[in-house]
């Protein structure tokens, strides 16, 4: 099988990647559901349909690897490693979920797997991957931290500043910014005055490269080389990936700023998950029975975490006081 | 040994020996060594009053300078402080948390409650706080109630010398991000400190004199002031006790409480504005908690409620005088 | 002036510079006797009441109580009836209290540092160059501090060296070992490097011990030795004290701890515990504190007591003690050596030395002429 593997991962990885993927959209078109029934208090903004691009370049990182996510996290959070089933806790608001229930959806971290923290602030992780970088850079051992924003944040000056700051002490930080066409409600278009990111690089003195965020493997390729190059002190970069979000901005979003049949095109024509699976069955790596194998394997991993987190104790009055300072 | 050094040395000295003793110590900010990429010398500075000038000569590249730009290296030592690093960043004036305040308040005040005591960010913020510099409206404030509100954060004003290295290396050696606010006024003070490195706990709060007929609560300069005021009053037979906080957070309400209870009269006296600060929170507590004790009404010393002036007339006239607190003092008494 | 006896304002210690008056305890006209308790004075370490040093007719009170006054100052005058009201005024108008500057110049000489055996270490110096020097040996956790009122009265007669021991005090934060044998070893070293063939020990609690051990191991060294609830003479200690007094990093933590020592717990002043807090907040103050405890006094037993091993008659010896000393009970007066002195106060704790001052400094004092 391996000889006819044409994919520059071996083909356990490979269908590890798929294995993360699916779980990212599994997790999130389940929260999709559980939400919309009253199941989850606050609110949940979704990652699905965006999965290639965490999923491609998390490939490429261990738990030494630092990365801020956004409000968006969960993607980022599945394929960092983050456990499903304390994640899935969390977000129903549980003891023995990753926070015990105190950070919900918008703030899932796990340190200990490099993951700094889902982020209610936008644009909020740049400064602190800085942070994360110089920190890597004092220990020297190769590790990276890498920054997400969406296209929205990137407007924020400690986005900015932080493009800046990682230029000039040549961290080994990386700044993603998913560009998914929305913030918020408001289009890409309208709220960023430079069309192509990568510009935005150049006027930091920044390498910028722009990639097809729903092709798994052209992100994969693009962060790879990144990502080696700020391993070996080349210096932070920017990687716009340029992706369709399968969800509003936060479930309940009526999405009436979309163009009647937009969803329905970009769920048609362009889901990354889809794709990969076209990917690697055509190529012979795996066969849909063994893809579909794993859907089944990944179905009953989040029917799990559902039943186990409604099952899971709620925090006691106790839990309400624990926490804000370190115990001497 | 103890030797009289001022409170500036105390800052350095506190830096430098935290810096020999854990290799994880950095600090960032702006002009800290100062000459950074210039033609001239490096450590030009020593930051703009010149409190860190010698420690880049003895520890390099550990300390940062950074460019003008608050939230991206207030922000990184945050992050740097999440991944295994000791760092603190020097914001120059306590006024320019504006522009980073996010990354303080929303960020590493919220980290540990928020990922379920799984995260540790052990920062400190150094800032100057403090009228009487002729620096005018934005780089005069004490802006230390924005923080007491904060929860996760500690904040620390010391009074003395000793109490400075101390308190820094504390705030150094801490698991919470802290904001350490030095008065700039204070700076030139001196007093006896110990050579060797030490750590005072946080939330004891100094009985700097004691007394039985009133109790004044303060911090920072301030606590200067009063002692002024005290030594006045001492020759009217006033006897005045002054609690020095130290740490506005945590709080050590109980030695307010215990001293309220023996005088009987309470005297409040901060340097910031007077709406919601640390003497209204404490006046409150005390009405709270020990309001049988006292025998007359709560009296507060603050500056007006106004930006602070720039005319040397107008900020003599806006910073609490001895005066004003000795005059305090005698309205809780009727004289005596 | 003939016939006038003037009671000043004592010094305790090395760096009192002032005391306050209390009040008085005497009437004018009393008949004062020496060692008379005359008047309280409070100072920023500690309130003590000031015994009289001399006799005479308290014939005028100057000090005022709630006054406060330098080192030396005027309190009160002595005089028989034959000297006159007028020449009374006239001596207190007259008397001017000797400036603070030569005497200041003076202490900060009588504070010395030497390095004994490579670690360095602070001492006091007091009175007469010449004769065998009385050397004050302090316990756990203390300092030269702890003779606040015996140095001064005692280098009056005699010489006086007082040290903080390695680790303690202002000395340097290393132990030359934990056991009894090698501190011994080192306060031997340090009478050597300050050129003392031999010397009177005084020790208190752990310092008492040690002054055993050096007087078993170097009996040359030692002139006699006197013992203040002294530790090596019984296997018990107040563990709980040890362990609070290791552990304690606030004033809130400390102050009970420390209210152990005295029997009187009033006499624990704010600036006593501030300064004690100064020290055990040094890096290394409390690891050292508790392995020190942890070789001599662990789990509540007295690891050695060398005091038991003394041959009787082999030196003179005194042991002092406050009958109300929680940390070592004053049961073990009851072991002292044959021949030796035994004196038990009530009404004293621990810091007896502190807390029953001229009558240890008198029995001190005689025990070197004797």
């Amino acid at each position: 099988m391996a000889a006819n593997n044409p994919f520059p991962l071996s083909r356990d990885a490979l269908l590890g990647c798929y294995r993360r993927m699916r779980t990212i959209r599994e997790f999130e078109d389940r929260l999709h559901i559980d939400f919309g029934r009253g199941d989850i208090p606050g609110f949940v903004h979704l990652y699905a349909g965006e999965e290639a691009a965490a999923v491609g370049i998390m490939s490429h990182l261990g738990d030494g690897d630092r990365i801020a996510s956004t409000h968006r996290g969960h993607g980022h959070c599945i394929a960092k490693g983050v456990d499903v089933g304390a994640m899935m806790k969390e977000i129903y608001g549980r003891k023995g979920g990753s926070c015990e229930g105190k950070g919900g959806s918008m703030h899932i971290a796990d340190l200990s797997k490099g993951m700094m923290g889902a982020n209610g602030i936008l644009g909020a992780g740049a400064p602190l991957v800085c942070g994360a970088a110089l920190a890597a850079k004092f220990r020297g051992k190769g590790e990276i931290a890498i920054c997400f924003v969406g296209d929205g944040a990137s407007n924020q000056g400690t986005f900015l500043e932080s493009l800046n700051l990682a230029a000039i002490w040549n961290l080994p930080a990386l700044f993603v910014v998913e560009n998914n066409g929305y913030a918020e409600s408001t289009s890409r278009d309208y709220a960023t005055a430079v069309n192509s990111y990568v510009d935005r690089a150049s006027g930091f003195g920044l390498p910028g490269v722009v990639v097809d965020g729903t092709d798994f493997f052209a992100v994969h390729e693009a962060a790879g080389e990144i990502i080696r190059r700020a391993r070996e002190g080349g210096g932070p970069s920017l990687l716009e990936c340029k992706m369709v979000r399968f969800h509003g901005h936060f479930e309940g979003d009526a999405q009436t700023y979309r163009a009647n049949g937009e969803l329905e095109d970009l769920r048609a024509n362009h889901d990354c998950l889809k794709k990969l699976a076209a990917q690697l069955t055509s190529a012979g790596v795996a066969s849909a029975a063994e893809l579909a194998d794993i859907d089944r394997q990944v179905l009953a991993l989040i029917e799990q975490a559902v039943v186990d987190a409604k099952a899971a104790p709620l925090p006691s009055a106790a839990d309400l006081l624990t926490d804000v300072y370190v115990k001497y | 040994m103890a030797r009289r050094i001022s409170l500036k040395t105390a800052v350095n000295e506190a830096i430098d020996q935290a810096m020999q003793l854990d290799p994880t110590v950095i600090m960032l900010g702006e002009d800290i060594v100062g000459g950074a990429g210039a033609p001239g010398e490096m450590d030009a500075w020593g930051g703009v009053l010149g409190v860190t000038k010698g420690l880049y000569a003895k520890h390099g590249d550990r300390l940062l300078d950074t460019p003008l730009s608050e939230s991206a290296y207030v922000g990184a030592a945050i992050g740097a402080a999440c991944c295994g690093m000791r760092p603190i960043a020097e914001l120059m004036f306590i006024d320019f948390m504006g522009v980073c305040f996010d990354q303080i308040f929303n960020q590493a005040a919220k980290f540990r409650y928020m990922f379920g005591g799984k995260a540790e960010t052990p920062v400190v913020i150094r800032c100057m706080v403090g009228a009487g510099f002729r620096a005018a409206a934005q780089h005069s404030q004490m802006l230390t109630p924005l923080f007491t509100h904060i929860p996760g954060l500690k904040v620390v004003c010391p009074s003395t010398p000793y109490d400075t290295k101390g308190l820094l290396m504390q705030s150094i050696r801490d698991n919470d991000p802290v904001i350490f606010c030095e008065h700039k006024n204070l700076y030139a003070l001196e007093g006896d400190v110990p050579e060797a490195p030490y750590a005072i706990p946080f939330g004891e709060a100094n009985v700097v004199r004691e007394g039985r007929d009133v109790t004044i609560v303060t911090y920072g300069l301030m606590v200067h002031r009063s002692l002024e005021a005290a030594a006045t009053l001492a020759k009217e037979g006033i006897d005045v006790e002054i609690v020095d906080l130290r740490t506005l957070s945590p709080l050590d309400i109980d030695t307010v409480l215990e001293s309220v209870t023996r005088t009987g009269r309470l005297v409040c006296v901060d340097e910031a504005s007077p709406r919601c600060n640390i003497a209204t929170d404490i006046a409150a507590q005390v009405a709270m908690h020990a309001f049988k004790a006292l025998k007359a009404q709560i009296e507060q010393v603050a500056p007006p409620h106004t930006p602070v002036p720039f005319s040397p007339t107008l900020e003599d006239l806006y910073i609490p005088s001895a005066a004003q607190i000795a005059q305090a003092v005698r309205r809780t008494t009727g004289g005596k | 002036m003939e016939g006038i006896t003037p009671i000043v304002m004592p010094k305790w210690g090395l760096s009192m510079k002032e005391g306050k008056v209390v009040s008085w305890l005497v009437e004018e006209g009393t008949r004062i006797t020496v060692g008379m308790p005359i008047l309280e004075v409070e100072t920023d370490k500690i309130a003590n009441d000031v015994e009289a040093p001399d006799a005479g007719l308290l014939r005028r009170r100057v000090a005022q109580d709630g006054e406060t006054l330098p080192v030396k100052a005027l309190l009160g005058v002595m005089a028989e009836t034959t000297v006159s009201d007028a020449d009374i005024d006239a001596y207190v108008s007259a008397y001017e209290t000797p400036a603070a500057g030569d005497e200041t110049d003076a202490d900060a000489n009588a504070y010395q540092q030497i390095e004994v055996d490579g670690i360095r270490v602070r001492y006091a110096r007091k009175g007469a160059t010449a004769g065998t020097p009385v050397l004050f040996i302090h316990g756990f956790g203390g300092d030269l501090d702890n003779w606040l009122f015996n140095l001064d009265a005692v280098s009056e007669r005699v010489p006086t060296l007082a040290l903080d021991l390695p680790g303690h005090g202002q000395s340097e934060l290393r132990l030359p070992g934990t056991s009894l044998a090698a501190l011994a070893a080192f306060v031997v070293h340090f009478l050597d490097a300050v050129d003392e063939p031999r010397a009177h020990l005084v020790g208190h609690s752990m310092g008492g011990a040690i002054a055993a051990q050096v007087a078993l191991d170097f009996p040359a060294k030692v002139a006699s030795l006197t013992l203040i609830d002294s530790a090596g003479m019984g296997s018990d200690i107040n563990a709980g004290y040890l362990e609070g007094f290791v552990q304690a990093q606030s004033r809130r933590e400390l102050k009970p701890v420390l209210e152990q020592l005295f029997a009187d717990p009033n006499l624990v002043s704010r600036q006593m515990i501030d300064e004690l807090l100064k020290y055990k907040r040094l890096d290394g103050v409390a690891s050292l504190l508790a392995s020190l405890a942890g070789s001599l006094f662990s789990g509540g037993r007295q690891a050695s007591t060398p005091v038991l091993q003394l041959a009787p008659d082999s030196l003179p010896v005194l042991v002092l003690w406050g009958r109300e000393d929680r940390v070592i009970s004053a049961g073990h007066a009851a072991h002292a050596p044959a021949g030796a002195g035994v004196h038990v106060f009530e009404q004293a704790g621990h810091m007896l030395q502190l807390e029953r001052a001229s009558e240890v400094n008198r029995l001190i004092l005689a025990l070197v002429a004797a």
